[in-house]
């Protein structure tokens, strides 16, 4: 187990810059990958890990190039191999599955047929023993009946078995070194729970070396052996996942895995300040000054060297590790909500159910909407002034479903929504009037697709400011700069472009386009999930003060449960476009609870290899919610019989005031779940 | 992406700044800059050349007839005897003016067509776009002959003509930049606001999608130019004695095998002129970030 497959040595990359500098996104990278080991590379986005991970294999991506150092793959210097002598090695000894792999299968062709064309390219089997090959390599990746899954098309599959299928193909070689550059990002908690468990047997079947790249630390944890932090195109430390991710010796980690919420801790985790600086912008001393609790004045001049330390057999940049020796990085201070919750309902779903189906001509002439499964349905939720109401589900669970038809960007088929107690809200945004447009505003995922990349910040904030009050002038760039200072940006950022701003800056400024409205109930949906965990803690924390500051309304849409435990007053949890329960959330996250709540929380991913997933329900992704009996008996670990196939279960409230819909008595539950 | 405080120290640009910049960019890759020089030296050269053309262009003299290159006749004579050294520095001039303000209606209705088309979507853009291909299979020089033999060969029925013939290309294009940024969250953050579709098409549209119809517009006219020419070739452009490069090479290419010079002037003017506006829109598309084989932001 000690020899090493590949040995990284100094390795530097870097690309010119237009002015002619040389700028590096890696610099002195030394690393050792050792057979049949899973190593994790962490890091932000932009710390250089997938340009590591691509180098692993002897790629450099146009306009980079090395500027020094090697990358042995079993003592050959992949970076000075010719094409000829790659392609050998590439899908053969080394293969990677990127980032949505799944969902990059050839629509128009068989599974079974893509599998084959791995095969032929990268071995010298037979018809025969390619027919074979494949059955073996679905039945590796656990997906049900081969022959049947091997005539499919990619689209008959779920994101789950697309993502199994680009783990087969990439087996597809015999590789002795796989390559995954977030290979679970962007799927369901459930579903990365199960492809997770699978790339760990997988390496454990087979011994291939793993080299893990994730932003994600908990999915790091479940699978990794060793793990490596990456910050600003260096290695700031590296070592045994328990190690690194239990007792961080590297203020970065340290302050990351304190940045990350978690399911047994309430209130909003701590924030890191500042940003990862970017590449060529590096200063003298250490990469990570700016953000340091711990810095002394040696680190502001002098780049702290990578130092091995034998006896935890951990490699750390930084001085004063030391003082970190004695933390761990367990979590007790917990910021609290302080939300002044009015009983005083400002928001009311009754009924509401929501329909994508294409309405027929007569239908639409009588402006009706016939759909006896629709969607969303039965939704019945009232929100009281000053709450964070948070809806989870897994995606196509209607989360934003709801949130557009709150914003008025869909109508509802059945059932109202009210606002302010009277005020029945028009499923036509043209028939509400402004003031109500007002009061609602929407803050959404990726702040690339909600900010005009060809508006200022200036010009994106005064949209709001001059269509609801009509500021003009210097009245309106008082304002503007007071809307920055909100969302605690300097009033410089005026002039610049969203392509100038950080991910954490962009979202920043969509926060403060949605106050800027001074509206009573902001819609968020996965406000955070597009940012890196630090930035996340940050984005979390200004909306939690702003709300404390200005008795705002939330209403938070998240797929990430602890992101929710941390954030809100009260859960809804949806499946399948049916509400399963809802209450306070500390006692959602408690049991007795719905059996779906149960399964969302079993696949909850904790950046602690000691906490392991538990997958109790399949990972199957169903594509309608069931016409009658309960939206969850496809799933349902718990399922009774018939009952759930044929009637809708019945709320019933637990001791806590959570509202379960289940036919499984609630005191029973209880001595289940226990 | 990050450490801003550190990264951007640039002040806000004005609208003048920003294409001064977009010009240097241009002109820093050498094709860029010499399909620049052309250009600027034909538009130059086609809004001066009247005060310094030697002779007058329509003098004609049946004893200077076809008179080789020479210190007096530097290009030579035609044969009419007219100097074509003076006929080749003023032959752009008409289709340079034409084609441009041709390429300004076909911007203007192509890219507010197509913008609309991306913007409704539905059953409306699949009518206009099926009208629109349908225009696109007729072959267009059949139909600018037909138009120009019924309404004449004015510059009030050429310039729409043409404007209208190269304008289709162009909703194509802006009707694909549309549809690219109608998903996109700020629109819908737009609507949810409550803005009008004006307010939206002029503040949220428009300033995504501008970038790649302008280029489209200068590829075009380059075509555009060749067009015009060509009818001019077959006589339906510019009328006699105008001179015209199209017209020249056509008078003056029966004559090729012991009268080059007559048509050798003209072809260069021409290609040239062609050459340039192509290599400026090339190097235009990649300093504004458009790659034209995709015709998308890359
Ligand atoms: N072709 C390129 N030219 C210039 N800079 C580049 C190029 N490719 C990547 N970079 C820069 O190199 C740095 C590292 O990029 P890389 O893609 O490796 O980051 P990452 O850690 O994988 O981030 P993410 O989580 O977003 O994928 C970033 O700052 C990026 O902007
Ligand atoms: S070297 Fe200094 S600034 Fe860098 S991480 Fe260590 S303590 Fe912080
Ligand atoms: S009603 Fe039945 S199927 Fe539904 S959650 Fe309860 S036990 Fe499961
Ligand atoms: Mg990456």
């Amino acid at each position: 187990m000690n020899t090493n497959i590949q040995e990284i040595k100094d390795l530097c990359i870097g690309f010119k810059s237009q002015k002619g500098e040389q700028i590096s996104i890696l610099r002195n990278i030394t690393t050792n990958i050792r057979k049949g080991e899973t190593v994790g590379i962490v890091g932000e986005s932009g710390s250089g890990k997938s340009t590591l991970a691509l180098a692993m294999m002897g790629y450099i991506k146009h306009g980079l190039f090395t500027t020094g150092g090697e990358c042995l793959f079993k003592s050959k210097d992949l970076l000075s191999l010719n094409n000829k002598e790659l392609e050998d090695i590439r899908g053969r000894k080394i293969a990677m599955i990127p980032q949505n792999a799944g969902q990059a299968l050839t629509p128009n062709l068989k599974i079974g047929y893509q599998i084959e064309e791995a095969l032929k390219l990268h071995t010298d089997f037979n018809k025969v023993e390619r027919e074979k090959k494949i059955s073996e390599l679905l039945n590796q990746v656990r997906l049900p009946s081969p022959s049947i899954m091997a005539l499919r098309y990619p689209h008959e599959l779920s994101g789950g078995q697309q993502q199994r299928v680009a783990v087969a193909m990439a087996l597809a070689g015999n590789p002795e070194l796989l390559l995954l550059d977030e290979p679970t990002t962007g799927l369901d908690v459930t579903t990365q729970a199960h492809v997770l468990e699978l790339l760990k047997d997988i390496a454990k079947e087979t011994g291939t070396s793993m080299v893990y790249v994730s932003h994600d630390l908990g999915a790091i944890a479940q699978v990794c052996d060793r793990v490596i932090v990456m910050y600003a195109g260096e290695i700031v430390l590296e070592g045994p996942v328990r190690k690194i991710l239990k007792e961080p010796i590297h203020p970065y980690t340290y302050g990351l895995l304190k940045s990350i919420p978690k399911l047994s801790l309430s209130g909003l985790p701590d924030s890191m300040p500042g940003s990862q600086p970017q590449p060529g912008n590096i200063g003298s001393g250490c990469s990570f000054y700016d953000r340091c609790n711990f810095s002394s004045d040696e680190c502001k001049v002098k780049v702290p060297e990578l130092e091995y330390l034998s006896d935890i057999d951990t490699s750390v940049r930084c001085f004063n590790h030391s003082e970190l020796i004695s933390k761990t990085s367990e979590q007790k201070i917990t910021n609290d909500l302080k939300n002044k919750i009015t009983i005083d309902e400002i928001l009311d779903l009754k009924d509401v159910s929501i329909s994508y189906a294409k309405q027929g001509i007569i239908d639409q002439f009588l402006n009706k909407v016939t759909d006896t499964n629709p969607t969303v349905k039965d939704i019945n939720i009232n929100i009281n002034k000053g709450e964070t109401i948070a809806l989870v589900g897994e995606s196509g669970s209607g989360k934003s479903t709801i949130l557009k038809s709150i914003a008025g960007l869909l109508k509802t088929k059945d059932g109202y929504i009210k606002f302010d107690k009277e005020k029945l809200l028009s499923g036509d945004l043209k028939k509400r009037n402004s003031e109500d447009l007002r009061s609602i505003q929407l803050i959404f995922q990726n702040p690339d697709e909600s900010l005009n990349p060809n508006h200022t910040v200036e010009q994106i904030l005064s949209q709001p400011l001059k269509l609801y009050f009509g500021l003009t002038g210097s009245k309106l760039k008082t304002s503007i700069a007071e809307l920055l200072e909100k969302v605690r940006l300097g009033a410089f950022y005026m002039s610049r472009y969203p392509r100038q701003l950080s991910g954490g800056e962009k979202q920043r400024i969509a926060v403060a386009r949605a106050f800027a409205a001074r509206p009573d109930i902001i819609l968020c949906d996965e406000v955070t999930s597009a940012l890196d965990v630090s930035v996340q803690a940050a984005v979390l924390d200004l909306l939690q003060k702003l709300k404390e500051e200005l008795g705002t309304t939330y209403v938070f849409v998240s797929h990430d449960l602890a992101v929710v435990k941390a954030i809100s007053d009260r859960v809804a949890v949806l499946y399948q476009g049916r509400l399963c329960e809802i209450g306070p959330s500390k006692d959602v996250y408690q049991f007795p609870s719905h059996p779906y709540t149960e399964v969302l929380i079993g696949a909850v991913l904790e950046p602690d290899p000691d906490i392991r997933p538990k997958l109790v329900a399949e990972d199957i992704v169903e594509e309608k919610p069931p016409e009658i009996g309960c939206s969850f008996q496809g799933r349902c670990p718990r399922i009774i019989g018939d009952k759930c196939r044929n009637e809708t279960p019945p709320w019933q409230i637990g001791d806590n005031g959570n509202a379960i819909r289940c036919h499984i008595n609630i005191e029973e539950l209880k001595i289940q779940q226990s | 992406m990050e450490n801003s405080k550190n990264t951007f120290h640039e002040n806000p640009k004005s609208s003048l700044e920003k294409v001064l910049d977009i010009i240097s960019t241009m002109a820093s890759k050498p094709s860029g800059f010499i399909g620049l020089a052309i250009l600027i030296f034909h538009v130059a050269l086609a809004i001066t050349s009247p005060w310094f053309a030697p002779y007058d262009y329509k003098a004609i003299n049946p004893t200077l007839m076809l008179n080789a290159p020479s210190s007096e006749f530097w290009f030579g004579t035609d044969s009419l005897g007219r100097d074509v050294f003076t006929r080749t520095i003023l032959g752009g001039r008409t289709a340079l003016t034409i084609t441009f303000f041709g390429s300004i209606i076909a911007l203007l209705w192509g890219g507010l067509l197509g913008i609309f088309c991306g913007l409704v979507g539905g059953r409306i853009d699949d009518v206009v776009m099926r009208i629109v291909d349908a225009f696109l299979s007729i072959p267009w020089i059949l139909a600018m002959l037909l138009i120009v033999s019924l309404l004449g060969t004015t510059t009030q029925v050429l310039i729409p003509a043409l404007g209208f013939f190269y304008g289709k290309g162009i909703v194509r294009v802006a009707r694909a930049a549309t549809h690219d940024v109608i998903a996109k969250d700020f629109i819908i953050s737009a609507k949810a606001r409550g803005h009008s579709n004006l307010s939206i098409i002029w503040n949220e549209i428009l300033p995504n999608v501008r970038d790649a119809i302008l280029v489209e517009g200068a590829m075009r006219w380059s075509w555009m130019l060749l067009g015009f020419s060509s009818l001019s070739f077959l006589g339906f452009g510019v009328s006699p004695p105008t001179p015209d490069w199209g017209l020249m090479i056509s008078n003056a290419r029966g004559l090729m095998s012991f009268a080059w010079w007559a048509v050798i002037a003209p072809i260069v003017g021409l290609s040239s002129l062609i050459i340039g506006i192509n290599l400026t829109a090339d190097a235009f598309a990649k300093a504004l970030g458009i790659d034209r084989s995709t015709k998308a932001p890359v």
